[in-house]
């Protein structure tokens, strides 16, 4: 699936609950399926900066495809970050770099996305996206 | 008469909805809310009489000059300084502490000690390693123990003929604590020291007497006692302020000047360059005639019967810890939930319309101290209810069961 679609899929997901404690558990129990980053990664290079709570992220080139996985220390963070990897994982560089994130809006996460939230979903998206450009310069 | 229907009423934030939830406002320690009475003074001053102060001859300035000097006179009678020239009138309390650590860069020569304690703030800390970098003078720190108290036995072996200045809290924002500091000043002064005592966390609570206390240097923020942000204050013993040299350069704080050289004007002027926060500061004023009017006895009273009401019911909560459990404390909790990061926690009661802090609160040694990422702060005013404590506990229990 191309990013749109999964994007598309995610907001159909979302559009089933009728309040935020059925829209914070579903990303409680994503944060749960979230691909764990390996334990040796965990190191301040691959922390992003911004968050209230800890979050790693890790990027792997497998044939041409970014590969990511993390972790944090909060339980909703890591729903947030599930939700993002989803979104990315297993997308060339290209697309990555390309893809509109609307869809946050979407999903009822806009809050998440206010500087004061501090939980750094801005710096997630960015640090992805910084991912992509950097092996996007590695493959040209 | 302390009624607490007829109080809230004067907050009308209090009766707004976040996320179709009644507000419950318990992040206190962070800023306070605003009474109609000191917004009024706000509209009053830009509706009647705003000008600039101190230099005008026309009717508006002489008007806003007077209700300006008139806020300095209710600051002085609060905080029952000798004089009103001690009280300088500055942006916040980070500002009044940077003020007094520029000034003591002069006094400080290699090896003097600056002993600072470890509840403080990040603000009350990052200066004094300005300063000692920039003096060579060498930074102390006195220890905290499990309950969240300073271990004054350590502070007795800090203290020497070294110690030039100490400063610490009077109240931990992070724990709320109240530190001993009549101890602190009595052990300072007697090696001639000077203590600067950080009271952003205690004047919401309680009414400070800096002559009886024998302060040297006490400062305070009006956004944390029902004031406005941006201004606040320093008070400082008229010896020492006339120690310091001027903190900034321009109009208002010299007397005469010429290219050859510039006499700075008298105290308070002298630290008060530019026009300041005007309006904030009259409003600062009407803020302390509020809280005087309820009474600081009452507030204290009715605050730790909350406290009480508080600690007892989070505790009965399985799993939560309280750090910070001095018996001499203020309505500030900080707590966690076993296994459970305290952002998820403030973020699941922020979707119930609770509004508390997380997270390391400015404090990190604090946190390092304990080993944790930081805490869920829950700091109570004299309008909250025991019904909104009701709703915190419920909503913290809900927090457990969707994040466990």
């Amino acid at each position: 699936m191309n990013i749109q679609d999964i994007q598309n899929e995610i907001i159909d997901e979302f559009s089933m609950f009728e309040d935020w404690e059925e829209r914070y558990q579903y990303m409680i129990d994503l944060g749960k399926t979230l691909p764990l980053i390996d334990e040796q990664f965990k190191t301040e290079d691959n922390t992003i900066k911004g968050c209230q709570s800890k979050v790693w992220v890790h990027a792997d080139l497998i044939n041409e495809k970014i590969v990511f996985t993390a972790d944090s220390d909060a339980i909703i963070t890591k729903g947030i970050i599930a939700i993002l990897i989803r979104v990315f994982s297993n997308q060339s560089p290209k697309d990555i770099i390309e893809a509109n994130t609307g869809f946050i809006d979407d999903i009822g996460l806009k809050e998440h996305l206010s500087p004061t939230r501090a939980n750094g979903l801005v710096s997630m998206i960015k640090q992805l996206k910084m991912y992509a450009i950097a092996y996007q310069t590695q493959l040209q | 008469m302390f009624n607490i229907e007829t109080i809230r009423k004067d907050f009308s934030i209090l009766s707004r909805k976040v996320h179709g939830k009644p507000l419950v406002y318990l992040d206190n320690g962070a800023t306070s809310q605003t009474p109609i009475q000191v917004i009024d003074a706000i509209v009053d001053y830009y509706s009647n009489y705003n000008a600039n102060i101190h230099r005008g001859v026309h009717t508006l300035s002489q008007e806003a000059t007077d209700k300006y000097e008139e806020a300095r006179h209710k600051i002085q009678a609060h905080f029952n300084a000798k004089h009103a020239h001690e009280i300088i009138m500055t942006s916040g309390t980070t500002e009044s502490i940077n003020l007094v650590a520029h000034g003591f860069a002069s006094l400080l020569k290699k090896d003097d000690e600056i002993i600072v304690s470890a509840l403080e703030h990040h603000s009350n800390i990052v200066p004094w390693q300005m300063l000692c970098e920039k003096t060579g003078a060498k930074l102390r720190v006195i220890p905290m123990n499990e309950t969240g108290e300073l271990v004054m036995e350590e502070f007795d072996k800090l203290v020497s003929n070294k110690t030039k200045l100490v400063f610490v809290n009077h109240i931990s924002n992070a724990l709320g604590t109240i530190n001993p500091i009549e101890d602190i000043i009595e052990k300072a002064h007697q090696v001639n020291a000077a203590v600067l005592v950080d009271g952003a966390q205690a004047c919401p609570h309680l009414k400070p007497d800096v002559q009886a206390l024998d302060i040297d240097f006490y400062v305070a923020s009006a956004h944390k006692m029902c004031g406005p942000t941006g201004v606040g204050m320093l008070y400082g013993k008229e010896e020492w302020l006339n120690k310091l040299p001027p903190y900034q350069g321009g109009g208002e704080m010299i007397a005469e000047v010429s290219f050859e050289k510039t006499t700075y004007a008298n105290l308070p002027h002298k630290f008060e360059a530019g026009t300041p926060n005007i309006c904030g500061g009259i409003a600062f004023g009407a803020a302390i005639d509020y809280l005087n009017a309820i009474g600081f006895d009452e507030i204290s009273t009715y605050e730790h019967d909350l406290l009480d009401y508080a600690t007892k019911k989070l505790l009965e909560i399985e799993g939560l810890k309280i750090y910070g459990t001095s018996k001499n404390k203020t309505s500030v909790i900080s707590f966690n939930l076993d296994g459970i990061h305290p952002y998820d926690v403030g973020t699941i009661l922020d979707k119930m319309g609770i509004a508390v802090r997380t997270g390391h609160h400015c404090a990190q040694p604090i946190m390092n101290f304990y080993k944790i990422p930081g805490t869920v702060r829950a700091s109570f005013a004299f309008y909250n209810t025991k019904e909104e404590i009701d709703i915190l506990v419920e909503g913290v229990k809900k927090a457990k069961m969707m994040l466990s």
